[in-house]
């Protein structure tokens, strides 16, 4: 130590005092620190375990009273009382599942062509636009859907898309019946717009933060925009893209406002994708109000609590990909 | 005692070169280069001959890896940057517009700065590229894969390990693997943009004897910051400073006896 052979032993004890008594307010300060910080991150273990054990208080009486067959029944009659899920349900993995259809595909080619191919004059432009298409209101949407979307889908769209696919066994089920304008297309089309910001600017996002070097190497052997793209961004970046689908998906999921004004709010499960039909949030959304009598808010509790777990299925199953992929390569 | 005279003897002692076997792979003449505005390249006029090692070394900022960027147009990923004059390269302009991209940056090849192995396994790190050109059966691009690790002096060290992924490798093993990579789609010159700046001196040392190996076959350019590896794996030496070619010369001549005084203080260490 400097203080031993300058000042001697004595200055070196006081020095020593000093900054211990120096050390300790830090320590204080630090203790403060680490329970300020403990106390943030537990509060929102609680808030989730609270939320969940509402739900699940909730939706008891109904669970309790139908059982199983809660999830596995479609009948849904609030005047004799009996509840059953399935339409619900169904509705909202196949309005997700055809927004993530359509806005995946896009938000990529979107993400690739601001990063990669646009110049420089019109990143700007396009980019705002997409973060402004995420700030616009959900019932903005579905006044836009209600209105402009369904009309035009009606009159346009539909009448072509069941005629052209009438005769293909499949797709003859997938497009059959009238031209509603309102039903589960309308409202994937309605959320696949909605979700598209989020994957376009969370791709856009990972691969604007591949290593330029990465690109050029893979330039410089001669590929092209397209493999560079197919073959070294996406591998590169795969775990950001999936995470930003998946954030999109959460959102789809859950979307309630837009989705209530064009699905058509029908408790049937119907092979069409013209036909009206509902999803679990549109359902809790519309029927609240009148909700009358225990069972009832009861099972539309249920009807919150399966989407809860829907949820957390679709993210754990992400969390489970991601791993594998990683293994995989890693 | 002077540097360089100590830097020479160093340097293994190259062979005499006979200057009427050289010839020309490719011809730099008059080019200018521009950021924007500003002109990072003046009037360069150069040869780069066939099966010889080219060192271009000068201070940051002299506007040698941007050359070396020149002869695979690299430069064309970024807007606002340009290039005038002539780069003959088979009977074509480099710099010129409208050329098939690809395919040059298939015949010009090019190791990084930093090793840039891509997100896959060894073994498609190097059969991606040959991918791209050739549709080889499955035996032939095996044989292909391994005989560029080979070439790059990696296949003993990988070849129980081929489907690992390229990332899980060492420093100095992925600089292989990206040379190895390189020399798999068969360039006709391959370019070196300081390839050992982020690699220990053992493996530092495994590429400059691989870039000894390869010359027999390629036309090598290496940019370096590291005079002694110039002088070592080097057959000739061009010297740059503020954008401008200042000397050029057998590797040598430039390093015993440079005739610019500019070159004198750089090599000696007064400066860069």
């Amino acid at each position: 130590m400097v203080d031993v052979t300058w000042g001697g032993a004595r200055v070196g004890a006081q020095d020593a005092a000093e900054r211990a008594r120096a050390l300790d307010k830090l320590r204080l300060g630090d203790v403060i620190f680490h329970a300020i910080t403990r106390s943030a991150a537990i509060l929102v273990l609680l808030l989730l375990g609270g939320v969940m054990v509402a739900l699940l208080l909730g939706a008891l009486p109904a669970l309790q009273t139908f059982g199983f067959d809660f999830v596995t029944t479609q009948r849904w009659n609030p005047v004799t009382e009996k509840f059953g899920a399935l339409a619900p349900i169904y509705g909202t993995l196949i309005t997700s599942l055809i927004a993530m259809v359509i806005a995946v595909p896009f938000g990529l080619l979107i993400a690739m062509f601001l990063t990669e191919l646009c110049p420089m004059w019109l990143r700007r432009p396009i980019g705002i636009a997409i973060e402004l298409l995420a700030g616009i209101p959900s019932i903005i949407y579905g006044i836009w859907g209600l209105f402009v979307l369904a009309p035009f889908l009606q009159q346009y769209v539909q009448p072509a898309l069941i005629s052209a696919f009438g005769d293909i066994p499949v797709l003859s089920t997938l497009f059959a019946g009238p031209p509603y304008g309102i039903g589960m297309l309308t409202a994937g089309l309605i959320l696949a717009i909605m979700v598209l910001p989020f994957v376009t600017s969370i791709s856009r996002d990972v691969f604007d933060a591949v290593p330029p070097v990465l690109k050029e190497a893979a330039y410089g052997l001669g590929c092209s925009t397209w493999e560079v793209m197919r073959h070294v961004v996406l591998p590169y970046t795969r775990v950001g893209v999936i995470g930003g689908v998946m954030l999109g998906l959460g959102r789809a999921l859950g979307e309630t406002m837009a989705v209530t004004f064009v699905i058509g709010n029908a408790h049937k499960i119907s092979g069409s994708l013209l036909a009206p039909g509902t999803t679990i949030s549109a359902t809790i959304a519309n029927e609240f109000t009148e909700a009358v009598g225990d069972l009832y808010t009861s099972s539309l509790i249920a009807l919150g609590l399966i989407l809860f777990v829907i949820t957390f299925i679709v993210l754990a199953i992400a969390r489970y990909m991601l791993m594998r992929i990683e293994r995989r390569v890693g | 005692m002077n540097v360089a005279t100590s830097v020479a003897t160093a340097a293994p002692t190259h062979p005499p070169i006979d200057a009427a076997a050289l010839r020309d792979k490719v011809a730099i003449r008059n080019l200018e280069f521009f950021y924007g505005e500003t002109k990072a390249l003046k009037g360069i006029t150069l040869p780069l001959y066939e099966n010889k090692v080219t060192a271009f070394i000068g201070p940051s900022g002299c506007g040698k890896s941007t050359l070396l960027r020149v002869l695979n147009r690299m430069y064309d990923l970024y807007p606002n940057q340009h290039a005038e004059g002539q780069v003959q390269f088979d009977g074509m302009n480099i710099v010129e517009p409208g050329l098939d991209l690809n395919l040059l940056r298939a015949r010009i090849g090019m190791v990084f700065q930093k090793p840039t192995p891509f997100p896959m396994s060894i073994y498609e790190n190097i059969a991606f590229g040959i991918r791209l050109y050739e549709k080889l059966p499955k035996r032939e691009l095996d044989q292909r894969v391994e005989q560029s690790l080979r070439r790059a002096a990696l296949w003993d060290e990988v070849k129980d390990k081929l489907g690992a992924s390229g990332l899980s490798l060492s420093g100095g093993q992925q600089q292989r693997l990206c040379i190895a990579r390189t020399v798999a789609v068969r360039p006709e010159v391959i370019l070196f943009d300081e390839p050992c700046s982020a690699l220990d001196p053992i493996s530092t040392a495994k590429i400059e004897e691989l870039i000894d190996e390869l010359k027999e076959d390629y036309t090598i350019v290496i940019v370096t910051h590291n005079m002694q590896q110039a002088a070592r794996v080097s057959d000739f030496t061009a010297f740059m400073y503020l954008g401008e070619l200042i000397e050029f010369g057998p590797t040598d001549k430039i390093f015993t006896s440079p005739t610019d005084r500019r070159t004198q203080d750089y090599i000696t260490g007064r400066f860069g």
